[in-house]
């Protein structure tokens, strides 16, 4: 299980909260932190379709190759709209990954879009800019979509369970130092969330 | 009931929405209207009333988070009485279709709880949708909604894919609430994952026309995929390739098509947009 490998490979001392790249406050922080986890996601799915799991359908192909887009776009879209506040390009790491197998690529890209959904249904309320607020709803929608897609590659009918959907029809929220606490396990730069707006 | 009648459907459980947008001119003018018909001693009870009337904030946040569930609990009572109808209808032609359509009803019934518990605890009246309110043919351009396997999976596209941009576009209404806009954000990225695995099934079951058309769990340009332009209203605008004023093709020197550039971002609709899209299904 990729989230198994994911807390083995979390360092508590590597504490996403100290140190590191600074993601900065108010709404440019939280920008910066969904343009973190973009590049997180572009930079994997970009080692998906350059070198693909043994026997990949053309229709994986296919939709693989679209996501990789998405995130692209979605990570050159933060770039541009932050422009001198952007926080540097972070340095990934994917060795807990075997990207010539189905499994654990697949298991990988629903731990992060699963993660990325909730990271923006759990930003949405430290945005001030109504605006901001909109262009991340634009961008989480999409990755819901993402989300669904591959677990159902996984396991048919597992788009919305109960794993990720709530009694209340809800589905998962996380704060960031919760997701960065995730995300960290893939990423060799330390990423600083403690300038973060809280509420 | 036509869903025009939302507003005063709002108004009834709120009645004193008009009150509140009241200027303080035409407040006074009630104020004088009214006085010439009442007792004297009822004269300081109606002006304390008409002060707070006209002096009471008129776009106090809690007026317009409760008018915005209520929008959200409306849409709900409609995908959750489709799914109800679609799931007893038995046309699923697989065990696996209908535990898609049943989890995606348990999950539009668990939103209409949701969101009347919710409004009631805010202090509002959620609005209320029975069966009879809804007709799902949309006047006759879908008429063989319960009865056409491709016809009830091309409406639960749309539904849906509106249902994304209903909460997209509402979303900013809540910003002033966490916990509203939290458990707003929380229900628009599950529509979301229903969208992806609707639009999943209408691929594998070959339904898409016209043929050649993308129909992918992501919205591609402006396709549906869907044979009567009814349902175009639900997809303009979903070819949008700039954002925020910065262009999405090929941006950063990366090659990015326009479709992909359209898929990598979903699309808000207005409340008034949404209205007329789903206005037909209401009886």
């Amino acid at each position: 299980m990729v989230t198994a490998a994911a807390c083995k490979k979390y360092n508590p001392g590597n504490n996403p909260g100290k140190g590191g790249i600074n993601l900065g406050s108010g709404d440019i922080g939280v920008l910066n932190y969904a343009y973190a986890l973009e590049q997180l996601e572009a930079a994997f799915y970009m080692k998906v379709v350059a070198s693909p799991f043994k026997n990949m359908t053309d229709m994986e192909k296919a939709y693989l190759t679209d996501i990789r887009d998405h995130e692209i776009a979605h990570r050159e879209f933060f770039k541009a709209a932050l422009s001198t506040k952007a926080i540097p390009s972070l340095q990934v790491d994917f060795s807990a990954v075997d990207f010539s197998d189905r499994t654990s690529v697949l298991g990988t890209a629903k731990a992060f879009e699963d993660l990325g959904v909730s990271a923006y249904n759990g930003a949405g309320k430290l945005i001030t800019n109504p605006d901001y607020l909109t262009l991340a709803g634009k961008i989480v929608s999409v990755e819901a979509r993402h989300a669904a897609w591959i677990r159902d590659m996984i396991t048919p009918n597992s788009f919305a369970d109960s794993t990720v959907v709530d009694s209340n029809g809800l589905d998962t929220e996380r704060d960031p130092e919760e997701v960065l606490s995730i995300a960290g396990a893939f990423l060799k730069t330390k990423v600083d969330a403690s300038n973060l707006p809280t509420d | 009931m036509n869903l025009q009648n939302i507003l005063s459907e709002i108004e009834q459980t709120d009645p004193e929405v008009y009150d509140r947008l009241d200027t303080r001119r035409s407040a006074m003018k009630t104020f004088v209207k009214t006085s010439g018909k009442i007792a004297l001693a009822s004269i300081p009870f109606a002006l304390g009333s008409m002060f707070q009337k006209a002096y009471a904030s008129p776009t106090a946040p809690t007026d317009l988070i409760l008018d915005t569930l209520n929008f959200a609990l409306t849409l709900e009572y409609l995908e959750s009485n489709f799914y109800i109808k679609a799931v007893a209808s038995g046309m699923a032609p697989s065990a696996d279709a209908m535990n898609a359509l049943t989890i995606i009803r348990d999950h539009e019934n668990e939103h209409v709880s949701f969101l009347k518990s919710a409004i009631s605890a805010a202090g509002g009246t959620p609005v209320s949708f029975t069966a009879s309110n809804f007709d799902f043919t949309a006047k006759g351009t879908f008429p063989n909604v319960f009865s056409d396997w491709g016809t009830m999976l091309a409406v639960a596209q749309t539904f849906e894919d509106t249902g994304v941009r209903a909460y997209k576009g509402q979303a900013p209404n809540l910003i002033s609430n966490n916990d509203y806009l939290t458990a707003a954000l929380q229900i628009h990225s599950v529509e979301a994952r229903h969208a992806a695995h609707i639009r999943e099934m209408r691929k594998a079951a070959n339904l898409l026309v016209p043929s050649g058309v993308e129909v992918k769990p992501w919205i591609t340009l402006d396709q549906s995929g869907i044979a009567t332009s009814a349902v175009q209203a639900s997809y303009n605008g979903e070819e949008n390739v700039t954002q925020a004023g910065v262009t999405i093709t090929n941006i950063g020197g990366q090659q990015i098509s326009a479709a992909a550039a359209s898929e990598a971002f979903d699309e808000p609709l207005t409340k008034d947009q949404i209205v007329a899209i789903v206005t037909p299904f209401f009886a």
